[in-house]
C-alpha cells in the first residue's frame, strides 16, 4: 500500500507539508534531525545515508561476498531489503546472501525462520541456515534442559555470536553485516560505561570489527534510527517478526534501553551524542587494548585459551554446565570459582555487543 | 466515535494476540472531544489484558512505542493533544521486541 487508505481523508489543521519537497503531506518527524516529512522523502534520506555510511567507510569491495545476519526481526529484515535494493541500486558488485541461525528452541525459530524464509523470496537474496545442533551438538532447548532457565542467556549470547562467524566460513563469506542499529550501539556504550569495561567501550563503537579475524563484521546501519528502521518496515509494509525470546531476557540490558529510550524522548540526538562519546573514548584508550590471540580448539578470537562458547561447550559437555557462566568481576561464590579455573583474568560477558537474548536478535 | 487501533511490533501480544480492533469510544463525560490522552487511558483499560507497562509510562505511550494517527506520525499532529475524528485509524508499533 502506498498513499491511500485513512490517509486520503481531509485531516486537521496539521496536514502539514513536507520539509524537503514542499509537496507531499509529511508523514513522519525525523529523530535525528526534527524535519517533517514525507514518506518519499523519507525513503530516499534513509536509503541515501546508509549508502553514504557505506561507502565513507569503504565497507565492502566488489566482487565480495557478504552474508546478511537474518533473524527475521525488524533491523535485519529491513537491512536485508536495504542492502538488496543499495547493491543493485549503485552496483556494488556484491554477492549477498541471508544467514540465519536456527538455536532450537521449540515455537520460537519455526515462526521467524518462515519469515526468513519469505523475505529470501520477497528480496531475492538466497538463504542458508545454520543450527545449533549441527555446529555445538546442542539444542538451546537441550541447554536449558540441563543448565535450567537461569542463565540460558549466558549461552544465547555467546553460541549466537559464534554461530554466525562459523555459518558465514562454511559459506565462504568475506564478510558478515548485522542490523545493529544507533539505539543498540548507544546502548552498549552506556552498558560498557555502566561495567567499566573501558577496552570493550572504545571497541564497541568501531563500525567494522574482527579485521583480523576470519570474518570481519559491519554494522551499515550504525548511524540509523530504530524509529526510523521500524518507520520504514511500516510504510513499505515490510514482512518481519516479533517476539521476545521465550527465554527471560536480560535485565540490566533492558533497564539501559528503557533509559534511552527516556532520553530519546528529551532529546532524540542524545543517541547520536552517546555514540560520538564512545567513538571519543576509543583515541584515549586505545593504547590500553588487551591484547587478543585465538582460540586454541576452534581458533574464534579469544583472550584465553579457550574462547567463551569452547569453555561452555566443555561444561555442557563434561556434565558441568556451570563451567564458564558468570563474569570475572563477579561476586559470589560461583563465580570466584570460575574465575580461579581461569588462567588469566577473563574478559568474561563475551560480546555485550551482540544482543542477548532478550531480542534475541543476533 | 467509531475507531479503528492497530498493534504491532509485539504489542498486540498484550490484548490477547489481536492486531486490529474495531471500537467504539465516547468521550468524557462533559466532554465532546476526545484526545488522545484519553484514548490512551481507554485503551490501557479496555484492550490491554497484560502487562501495562509494556505500553503506557506515566500518561502517555512508553518510549519506543512509536504511534501513527491515519499513518502519520503522532509527533506531526499534537501527540497527546491530537483530537481524535470519527473512523480514525491509530497504529502502535513497539520498537521494543525483537530485532
Ligand atoms: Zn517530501
Ligand atoms: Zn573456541
Ligand atoms: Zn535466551
Amino acid at each position: 500500500m502506498e498513499e491511500g487508505g485513512a490517509t486520503a481523508k481531509p485531516r486537521r489543521a496539521t496536514g502539514r507539508l513536507c520539509s524537503t519537497c514542499n509537496q507531499r503531506k509529511a508523514a513522519l518527524k525525523r529523530p535525528k534531525t526534527l524535519e517533517q516529512i514525507c514518506r518519499e522523502c523519507f525513503y530516499s534520506v534513509f536509503e541515501d545515508e546508509i549508502h553514504n555510511v557505506i561507502m565513507d567507510n569503504n565497507l565492502f569491495k566488489p566482487g565480495e561476498r557478504v552474508a546478511v545476519a537474518a533473524s527475521g526481526g525488524k533491523d535485519s529484515t529491513v537491512l536485508a531489503y536495504v542492502m538488496s535494493e543499495l547493491n543493485r541500486r549503485h552496483n556494488y558488485g556484491l554477492d549477498l546472501f541471508l544467514l540465519s541461525v536456527d538455536e532450537g528452541i521449540t515455537g520460537y525459530r519455526d515462526d521467524s525462520l518462515e519469515t526468513v524464509k519469505r523475505n529470501e523470496i520477497e528480496y531475492g537474496l538466497p538463504l542458508k541456515v545454520v543450527s545449533y545442533k549441527d555446529l555445538y551438538g546442542w539444542t538451546m532447548d537441550e541447554i536449558v534442559k540441563t543448565i535450567g532457565l537461569k542463565n540460558n542467556c549466558t549461552f544465547c549470547g555467546v553460541f549466537r555470536r559464534q554461530a554466525l562467524d562459523r555459518g558465514a566460513a562454511l559459506m565462504k563469506a568475506d564478510k558478515l553485516v548485522t542490523g545493529h542499529n544507533a539505539d543498540d550501539i548507544a546502548e552498549t556504550v552506556l552498558l560498557n560505561i555502566l561495567r567499566g569495561d573501558i577496552a570493550r567501550l572504545s571497541r564497541c563503537t568501531f563500525i567494522t570489527t574482527g579485521e583480523d579475524g576470519p570474518i570481519p563484521r559491519c554494522k551499515p546501519f550504525k548511524y540509523t534510527y530504530e524509529k526510523e528502521i521500524v518507520m520504514y518496515a511500516y510504510f513499505k509494509k515490510l514482512d518481519y517478526f516479533s517476539t521476545e525470546c521465550i527465554y527471560s531476557p536480560n535485565a540490566y540490558r533492558g533497564f539501559a534501553r528503557e533509559f534511552i529510550k527516556d532520553l530519546e524522548r528529551m532529546r532524540p540526538r542524545a543517541i547520536l551524542d552517546i555514540i560520538r562519546s564512545g567513538e571519543n573514548f576509543r583515541t584515549a584508550t586505545s593504547t590500553k587494548m588487551p591484547e587478543q590471540g585465538t582460540c586454541e580448539r576452534c581458533g574464534y578470537i579469544s583472550s584465553q585459551k579457550l574462547c567463551k562458547a569452547c569453555l561452555l561447550l566443555e561444561g555442557l559437555n563434561r556434565g558441568l554446565p556451570k563451567l564458564g557462566i558468570g563474569r570475572a568481576r563477579g561476586t559470589n561464590g560461583l563465580n570466584k570459582r570460575v574465575e580461579q579455573r581461569n588462567l588469566r583474568p577473563e574478559r568474561t560477558g563475551s560480546s555485550i555487543e551482540s544482543k542477548q537474548c532478550g531480542t534475541l536478535d543476533f | 466515535m467509531h475507531l479503528t487501533l492497530e498493534f504491532g511490533g509485539g504489542l498486540e501480544l498484550l490484548c490477547q494476540s489481536t492486531k486490529i480492533h474495531s471500537v467504539d469510544v465516547k468521550p468524557k463525560p462533559g466532554e465532546d472531544k476526545l484526545a488522545m490522552r484519553d484514548l490512551l487511558v481507554w485503551v490501557k483499560s479496555n484492550l490491554i489484558k497484560e502487562r501495562p507497562e509494556m505500553f503506557m509510562k506515566g500518561d502517555s505511550v512508553r518510549p519506543g512505542v512509536l504511534v501513527l494517527i491515519n499513518d502519520c506520525d503522532w509527533e506531526l499532529c499534537g501527540s497527546l493533544d491530537t483530537e481524535l475524528e470519527e473512523k480514525d485509524n491509530v497504529v502502535f508499533i513497539s520498537t521494543l521486541h525483537g530485532g
